[in-house]
């Protein structure tokens, strides 16, 4: 009965039975974005993480989630439901779990509001962090992309699990008795998925009678419209708006006391503090171009603070601003292997190295073999070796990487053994025939993106110029002078045959 | 870092996500107020899972480091074996002297591994799928036991919250617990003496 319960503690775990639904609502959306989520501990508190967790709010989602709650709160036959389905790119879907969230009869009369049940919403929340990354949805939801999405729905009212096929199994993520009833967190989820992968999601027909319900139209007609699991920022090409989050203006208050413990808790602001916000990006959508999450004015930041009546140790700080430019990427955006690709990744990097060259290189085929290649431009001669890369080529022959100059047709031994074997001699168009052509392709590199990649650096400059010193004509001459001021120099050297030995003892 | 290893960190830190609040602030008047706890996903390389942990450098490489001495336990202990790791949480109870502090666990988790050879590729991609399923079972049973709000101790007041938090964190403060492990052979017999390695000293304030 709820005369048990006085008028602050009631007002009190109605707030806190409202943000635990808002913030399931976005664990599970968030859950199912195909990303994984990082956010920052904060050992100072904040006034606007509630439960003690940091947990985005994406303003869409909350917007929905009010929308569905319509100022009402889950209670006994009123569930608060947040359905996710998968939709393929031709347009047929399935209903994969049902997360509901639900009030009974039984109540707690003993338990503490303030204290108590927040701790326990608190590491209810916790829970459904762990379980919503176990459900078979998950994996799909990482995978989501090309040939399907994964759309959310939130409603309220009775629980529908028609759509989940048979045997589906049930989950029970947690309960928190109050004294008004107790809470109850559970998800229902299809599990026959092990289809999807194999079949790619074909249509078949039903088979004798047996009704495939996998692929069905909305059976509700009331039912609220499906939403992709993505984020848009705010004022994107809808052109809706959502507002802050907290419009209510209800800031997460809550301070503890211990001495003693039935005393109750006096609530005051901590300093704002906000941890930087959580980066994701959608995953490919065939509707949704993604993006990235750098709101301006983000949710969970407070208009304006709103002290309780009885806040009567509030402590007045500063409410934080949020900075967007805190948004570094933490080590859980898109680093893994899956199909994610986000507007930051390809409006990042690959800066200078293109300011540098044209990108008008095209690369041999072949690693001893010669094509006739293109006229190649650069813009720039900043780049290394850069009187050696190619220039206005029209013939091979030109090239003096190819063709080393003036080599006699008689070759010294040390001069064939300094030559690569590609390049040896006159025109290395002559030994490819000996060579089997190889496709270039070094490990790790791409070969289409970067002109100077390793493959098209490896390939320009592996036919070096041959050393001067090293070409027989000048060889010879300086051999043959060499030879013939040997008798000189011998004789220089033994007048100085004292001062050699007396050298030769100092360094004993 | 392997199968086993990645499978025991899931198991910790879900149990430790649990188990871990925000830093306190205690004010003036016996109040207190509490940090903000932030998590994040951790992709397995070696098993078809992602768990959730606290945001915790401090606290993931105290855990890495654990794991990794229990990996190596069990590879010295060679081929086969069983190993079991104990992760407890404790509350400290001040004696007079010359007596030491008790320590008194409130809840004790226990994690099992049986070490098994996987030769082919083909066994490994198996084992990869099916550690993975059978981590989301453990993960449930672990919610499920966290939900029965069994027990918790009382929240502390200043001068005592040393006796049931570790403190020594930057960003987040779990309840005191010790992980200990235990190998043994394929006989059952202990690996010469039983390991026991404690990652809190209680005496470490």
């Amino acid at each position: 009965m709820e005369t048990d319960l006085n008028s602050q503690d009631r007002k009190d775990l109605d707030k806190f039975i409202k943000f635990f639904a808002l913030k399931t609502v976005q664990v599970i959306v968030q859950a199912r974005l195909g990303e994984k989520i990082c956010t920052r501990s904060s050992s100072s508190p904040t006034g606007s993480d509630w439960f003690n967790l940091a947990i985005k709010d994406i303003p869409e989602v909350t917007h929905e989630a009010k929308k569905a709650l319509a100022g009402q709160l889950p209670a006994v036959g009123r569930s608060m439901c947040v359905e996710i389905s998968l939709k393929t790119s031709e347009g047929d879907s399935m209903e994969l779990e049902i997360w509901c969230l639900e009030m009974n009869e039984k109540c707690d009369k003993e338990i503490k509001v303030s204290y108590t049940v927040y701790n326990r919403l608190s590491l209810l929340l916790k829970s459904l962090l762990a379980i919503t990354r176990v459900t078979p949805a998950y994996r799909l939801s990482r995978k989501q992309g090309h040939e399907y999405v994964i759309l959310y729905r939130i409603y309220f009212g009775e629980v529908q699990l028609n759509g989940l096929g048979e045997g589906f199994q049930t989950v029970r993520v947690g309960t928190v008795g109050t004294p008004v009833g107790t809470i109850t967190l559970s998800c229902a989820y299809r599990i026959n998925l092990a289809f999807m992968s194999t079949r790619q999601f074909e249509r078949t027909p039903p088979i004798m009678g047996i009704i495939i319900d996998h692929f069905v139209d909305r059976p509700y007609p009331s039912s609220s419209p499906m939403h992709p699991c993505n984020y848009r920022a705010a004022g994107e090409d809808t052109g809706v708006t959502y507002p802050s989050v907290e419009d209510s203006q209800e800031v997460c208050t809550t301070s503890f006391s211990t001495s003693p413990p039935s005393q109750p808790a006096a609530l005051g602001p901590g300093p704002a503090d906000l941890a930087y916000p959580v980066v994701f990006a959608a995953g490919l959508k065939a509707t949704h171009p993604h993006q990235l999450m750098v709101p301006g004015k983000e949710g969970g930041v407070p208009l304006a603070p709103n002290q309780p009546a009885h806040g009567a140790q509030a402590d007045q700080e500063r409410l934080a601003t949020y900075t967007p430019s805190d948004g570094a990427r933490c080590a859980a955006t898109p680093s893994s292997s899956e199909d994610t690709e986000t507007v930051s990744n390809s409006s990042e990097g690959r800066a200078s190295p293109h300011d540098v060259l044209e990108t008008v290189f095209v690369r041999k085929v072949g690693a001893f073999v010669n094509k006739p290649i293109n006229q190649v431009t650069l813009t720039s001669l900043d780049i290394p070796f850069a009187m050696f890369a190619p220039k206005n080529l029209e013939l091979e022959d030109a090239d003096p990487m190819v063709n080393p100059p003036d080599s006699p047709e008689t070759e010294s031994p040390l001069q064939g053994s300094l030559h690569s074997d590609g390049s040896s001699g006159g025109s290395s168009g002559n030994t490819h025939d000996d060579f089997v052509m190889i496709d270039f392709k070094p490990a790790f590199s791409k070969d289409d993106i970067l002109p100077m990649d390793l493959g098209t650096f490896y390939r320009e400059f592996q036919n070096p110029p041959q050393l001067s010193s090293l070409s027989i004509d000048i060889g010879a001459q300086s051999m043959a002078e060499d030879l013939d001021s040997l008798p000189e120099k011998l004789a220089v050297h033994e007048k100085n045959v004292r001062e050699f030995d007396a050298f030769v003892e100092t360094l004993q | 870092m392997n199968c086993r290893s990645e499978a025991m960190l899931a198991v910790l830190h879900t149990v430790l996500l649990h188990r871990s609040t925000g830093k306190f602030h205690y004010k003036k008047e016996g109040t207190y107020s509490i940090g903000t706890v932030g998590t994040q996903d951790v992709d397995c390389d070696f098993i078809d899972f992602t768990y959730v942990r606290v945001s915790s450098e401090e606290l993931d490489r105290a855990l890495r480091k654990v794991v990794g001495e229990f990996k190596d336990a069990l590879r010295n202990s060679g081929g086969d074996g069983l190993g079991q790791m104990s992760l407890e949480f404790y509350q400290k109870k001040k004696s007079r002297w010359p007596f030491s502090d008790e320590c008194i666990p409130w809840e004790v988790w226990t994690v099992k591994v049986h070490v098994v050879a996987l030769a082919t590729e083909q066994e490994r991609q198996i084992c990869r799928e099916k550690v993975g399923e059978k981590l989301c079972e453990k993960i449930i049973n672990i919610v499920e036991v966290m939900n029965r709000h069994e027990y918790l101790p009382k929240m502390p007041t200043q001068s005592e919250v040393d006796n049931v938090f570790d403190t020594g964190l930057r960003d987040v403060q779990p309840y005191l617990y010790k992980i200990s492990f235990q190998i043994t052979d394929a006989l059952g017999t202990s690996v010469t003496t039983t390991m026991r390695r404690l990652i809190k000293d209680t005496l470490a304030l």
